[in-house]
Formats: structure tokens, C-alpha cells, sequence
């Protein structure tokens, strides 16, 4: 990939953001925040292919693995967390009618 | 292109399509639970196909799965425990730790990769070979550094741990961070003209910028931070994707970096403050005590729970106004038995929801909604302001700067502007306190002045308590 067609990806990538999220109620702006945040932690396939291109270079598996965890630590606890918030909001509409 | 080539790149385009309908699904209550789980998916799915990408071209080292897995399942492990014990309450400081980890991890894999430069006549590995290579390593340390430590910070403040050093109220703080930023970019472009070694300074004072820039924010305004926080990871992720060539991270970054800033400005938008004044005016409460905002009250009426009881049992429309303190007294499950009991009675009870309730916005309605609340009993400001004036009795519980009036009538106050609940209008105001202390602004209610308030001293959910045991005395709520 040339580094100007990445430079096109990271162009749409930020306009398709501003577009999904201009119209959300307050209430979802934690749960969104959160959600959003879990995603952030993709930076995890930085950290895999670090490690699967170390090549044998233990220090550099090493900083690969931590940098995987943290963002692991992230993701998972993200989407955790998000669940958590949003199955509070989930079972209401259902249960009281 | 070969086959492994193609598979990652339908998977890929496959996973960003499921993000981008995710983060849309979470933008509506109904299908929000479904998208999280969607974009949770998403993520396993491109995890996939990078494995699978590699499996199929270069093949991976058993020390390389052996590393990937310590470093997943620990993380995976710290991340899942901390989600399901986490209070409610403690939203906002986890989200601040996680974003912050996210942060760290960009920043390793910088860091890595400029420590390690990768040998073996890799082609499209080849790192330090481009001036794009440098540059964006060194955006990635930068970003990610300041990500980690201001959202370390951010967290602590908000548990408590730190508080605001005084020296951070002064001018000299942005006498500081100017030097550390400017030295962040000496190292910046020392490190792309090709001195790797000032990469240790980039790490250094680029932490120490997030420290600084962070350090003087009041509580207040921690919300706003942690979102502008979230939008930096974002961005960090897609310096990362750069670094290691994968359009999946920087469309990713991208998407939650712009997210994250549409989400700042609508919660400033909703405490009335310019993005501006909370990152560069230090906490809201050291302008207050300048300013006319502090002062002494002159006019407080203190009452009974009985009181407030008889006033509950003979009113028609009731509003709650929850507030923070209400979370932190966990007297949310309390307050749901005392409507619960006024309802019974034909008493009309709603929920007045001012956007930042609680520490974020829509924090108070995941606090409510755990104590099964009806979502339709949650009224925001706009619709509940004009009810006011044919309302019996306000319940103001653990609220103090939203239902301050001065943001309407004083132009003086630091809090002048502000968008707030017109509680005064009520023909009676119950505001239930633990003392006469300040909300987070540090500034004083004129609402608690007012002839139509009566304050009710006590810690929330025994205040509560003590009322249901008065509404069973007056018979309230049993038929």
C-alpha cells in the first residue's frame, strides 16, 4: 500500500466517523464512549504482527506481548463494560409494557 | 495477488463494514446492545484474519504463539475481571484506565518497532528506511504516551487519589507545558532526521505533557477530558496502523479518533464550556473563589423527613432530580421503592435527566436503569423544564450545580450560561444533602435560599429509608 493511498484511508476512516455518530441521545454518550473506546484497542494487530515478526528477537517478543496485553486489557474490558451498561437499557422497553 | 492476500483483504473489508454498523448501531437504544456485540465480533474477525494472513504467507513462529498467547490471555483475563466487578458508579475512571492502556499499547509497538529494526530482508517490514516510517513512529509514541499518562491521571483524580496541586492553578503550569511541548518536538524531529536515540526523550517528555495538561483539570471537566482521551487513542491506533502498514488499524483509529471528538464537543456543549476554557483555564472551582460565585447563605430552610413525607403523600406531580450523590450513596434501588410507592398511590412520578447528570452524559441513566426505572419515566431537560411550574414537589437528590439558578440570573457566575433544570419553579423544593458543601463547581447554590426550598440533611439513602418508613406511616402506597 502507497503511502498516499493511506493517507486516503485515513481520510474516509475519519469522515465515516464524524458521519455514524452526529445524531445520538444523550443517554447512549457513556455507552457509546465506552464502545468506542473498546475499538480503539485494534491497535492489538500492531502488537501481533510485532511478535510474529520478531523473528526470534526475544526482547522485541516481549515489548510485542505486553503491547498485546494492554491492548487486549482494552478491548475485552471495553466491550465488558459496554455490555454491562447497555443490557440495563436493553431489558427495559421489554419488560415494562 | 495471491490467495492469503485476498482473503485478508475480504476479511478486512468485511470487519470494517460490521465497525462502522456497529458504532452506528450504538447510536440508538434499541439496536446499541446488538452493535457492541457486532463490533466486539468485528475485532475477533479481523484478529483472524491477520492470523490466518500470516499462516498462509510467512508462517508463525511456535515462540511467536507462545508470546501472543501470554500476552492475550493475561490481558484478556485483568480486562474481563475489572469489567464485571466494577461498580457502576466507577464508569467514567474505567473507561479513563482502559483508553489509557489502549494508549500504552500503540506506544510499545513504536517503540518496538524503532528500538528493534527488524533485519531479514522483510519487504514490507522494513522500518526506518522512509522519512513515513519515522514520522509516524514518533506520532505514535507522542499520541500514545500523552493518551497513557493523561488518562492515568485522569483516572486517579477521579478516584480520588490525586487532587489538584495548587501550583497548577497558576500561570506557571502553561509556562511548563509550553517547555515540555516544545522539547517533545525538538525530540520529534531529532528522532525523524534519524537520531533514534532521542526516542527516549520523545517517551519522556511526551508523558510528562500528558501529566501537565491533564494535572489541572477540575473533576468537572474530567468527562470532557477523557473524551478528548478516546479520540487521542484513536488516533494513536492509526499512527500505529501506519507503522506497521495495516489499513484495517487506521480506518479503525480514524473512525473512533473522529468519534471521540464529536462526543467531546457535545459534552462540552452540555456544561457550557468551550473546549478552550477546559483544557487551558484550570478548574472551575479556583476561578469561582475570584469571582462573586462564592458567598454565604442567608435564607436556609431545613425540614423533617416527616415533613417532606406529609408535603410527598398530598402532591399530584412529582419530579426527582438524581444527581451524583445519589450514585455515590448507591440510593438509586432506595429511591426506585419510594416512587414505587407514590405511584401506588396515583401520584405522578418523572425523572428530570439534565445531560451531564452524574459524571457523563447518559451516566445517570445507566445508574437509573439498574434500578429498574422505566426508560420512559427519564424525561431530558429540554422536555421536563416546562413542567416545572404545575409541579408539586421537586426531589433534588444529590444534584447542585444543574439546578442552580444563578446560570440563568447572575451574569456574574462562572456557571452564567449554563443550560439548567428550572426546579425553582416548583411550588415545593425538597433538596436532600449531606451538608451545605458545594457541587463540583466549588460555587454557591441560590437555589438553597430560596422560600420554596427545604433542605432535608442526611446522607441519601438514609434519608430514603427513613422516608419510606413515613410514607407506610401515613399509609401511603398500600392498598
Amino acid at each position: 500500500m502507497s503511502f498516499i493511498s493511506l493517507l486516503w484511508v485515513l481520510l474516509l476512516g475519519s469522515l465515516l466517523g464524524l458521519e455514524l455518530i452526529g445524531k445520538v441521545p444523550p443517554t447512549l454518550h457513556t455507552p457509546l464512549m465506552s464502545g468506542a473506546n473498546a475499538i480503539s484497542g485494534i491497535t492489538m494487530l500492531a502488537a501481533l504482527t510485532l511478535i510474529v515478526k520478531a523473528e526470534g528477537n526475544v526482547p522485541l517478543l516481549i515489548i510485542g506481548s505486553v503491547s498485546l496485553g494492554f491492548a487486549l486489557f482494552n478491548v475485552v474490558g471495553g466491550f465488558f463494560v459496554t455490555d454491562r451498561m447497555l443490557a440495563m437499557f436493553s431489558r427495559k422497553p421489554s419488560n415494562k409494557k | 495477488m495471491n490467495l492469503p492476500v485476498i482473503i485478508k483483504f475480504v476479511i478486512d473489508l468485511l470487519a470494517v463494514l460490521l465497525l462502522a454498523l456497529g458504532i452506528k448501531g450504538l447510536s440508538k437504544v434499541k439496536s446499541a446492545r446488538d452493535a457492541n456485540r457486532l463490533a466486539a465480533f468485528a475485532m475477533s474477525l479481523s484478529v483472524v484474519g491477520l492470523l490466518s494472513y500470516y499462516l498462509g504467507t510467512s508462517g508463525i513462529a511456535i515462540q511467536s504463539w507462545i508470546w501472543i498467547l501470554i500476552g492475550s490471555i493475561i490481558g484478556s483475563l485483568f480486562g474481563a475481571i475489572l469489567a464485571k466487578k466494577v461498580p457502576m458508579t466507577s464508569m467514567p475512571e474505567t473507561v479513563a484506565l482502559f483508553n489509557g492502556c489502549g494508549g500504552m499499547s500503540s506506544l510499545l509497538v513504536a517503540l518496538g518497532v524503532a528500538i528493534f529494526p527488524i533485519s531479514g530482508g522483510q519487504e514490507n517490514f522494513d522500518f526506518f528506511k522512509s522519512l513515513i516510517n519515522e514520522v509516524s513512529i514518533s506520532v505514535s509514541i507522542f499520541v500514545g504516551a500523552i493518551t497513557f499518562t493523561g488518562s492515568i491521571v485522569a483516572m486517579a483524580k477521579l478516584q480520588g487519589w490525586l487532587s489538584t496541586p495548587g501550583w497548577t492553578q497558576s500561570k506557571v503550569r502553561h509556562f511548563v507545558n509550553i517547555v515540555f511541548a516544545v522539547a517533545s518536538l525538538i525530540a520529534f524531529f531529532d528522532l525523524i532526521n534519524g537520531n533514534t536515540s532521542s526516542i527516549w526523550l520523545l517517551v519522556i517528555v511526551s508523558s510528562l505533557l500528558g501529566i501537565g495538561v491533564t494535572l489541572p483539570i477540575g473533576g468537572a471537566d474530567m468527562p470532557v477530558v477523557i473524551s478528548l482521551l478516546n479520540s487521542y487513542s484513536g488516533i494513536a491506533a492509526a499512527a500505529a496502523g501506519f507503522v506497521v502498514d495495516s489499513q484495517l488499524l487506521i480506518v479503525a483509529g480514524a473512525m473512533v479518533g473522529a468519534a471521540g471528538l464529536i462526543l467531546t464537543q457535545v459534552m462540552c456543549k452540555g456544561m457550557n464550556r468551550s473546549l478552550v476554557s477546559v483544557l487551558f483555564g484550570g478548574s472551575l472551582s479556583a476561578q469561582s473563589t475570584a469571582s462573586s460565585g462564592s458567598g454565604e447563605y442567608t435564607n436556609i430552610t431545613s425540614c423533617s423527613v416527616e415533613e417532606c413525607a406529609l408535603t410527598l403523600e398530598a402532591a399530584n406531580k412529582v419530579i426527582i432530580v438524581p444527581g451524583y450523590g445519589l450514585a455515590v450513596a448507591q440510593a438509586q434501588h432506595t429511591l426506585r421503592e419510594v416512587t414505587k410507592k407514590l405511584e401506588q398511590n396515583g401520584i405522578e412520578v418523572v425523572y428530570a435527566i439534565h445531560p451531564v447528570a452524574g459524571r457523563m452524559p447518559g451516566h445517570m441513566n445507566v445508574l437509573l436503569a439498574e434500578a429498574d426505572v422505566p426508560y420512559e419515566q427519564l424525561k431530558e431537560m429540554d422536555v421536563v423544564n416546562p413542567d416545572f411550574p404545575a409541579t408539586d414537589v421537586v426531589l433534588v437528590l444529590g444534584a447542585n450545580d444543574v439546578v442552580n439558578p444563578q446560570a440563568k440570573n447572575d451574569s456574574s457566575s462562572p456557571l452564567y450560561g449554563m443550560p439548567v433544570l428550572d426546579v425553582q419553579e416548583a411550588r415545593t423544593v425538597f433538596v436532600i444533602k449531606r451538608g451545605m458543601s458545594a457541587g463540583y463547581s466549588g460555587i454557591k447554590n441560590d437555589l438553597f435560599d430560596l422560600p420554596n426550598t427545604s433542605m432535608v440533611f442526611g446522607d441519601a439513602k438514609k434519608v430514603l429509608n427513613d422516608l419510606i418508613g413515613e410514607l407506610k406511616d401515613l399509609g401511603v402506597g398500600e392498598k
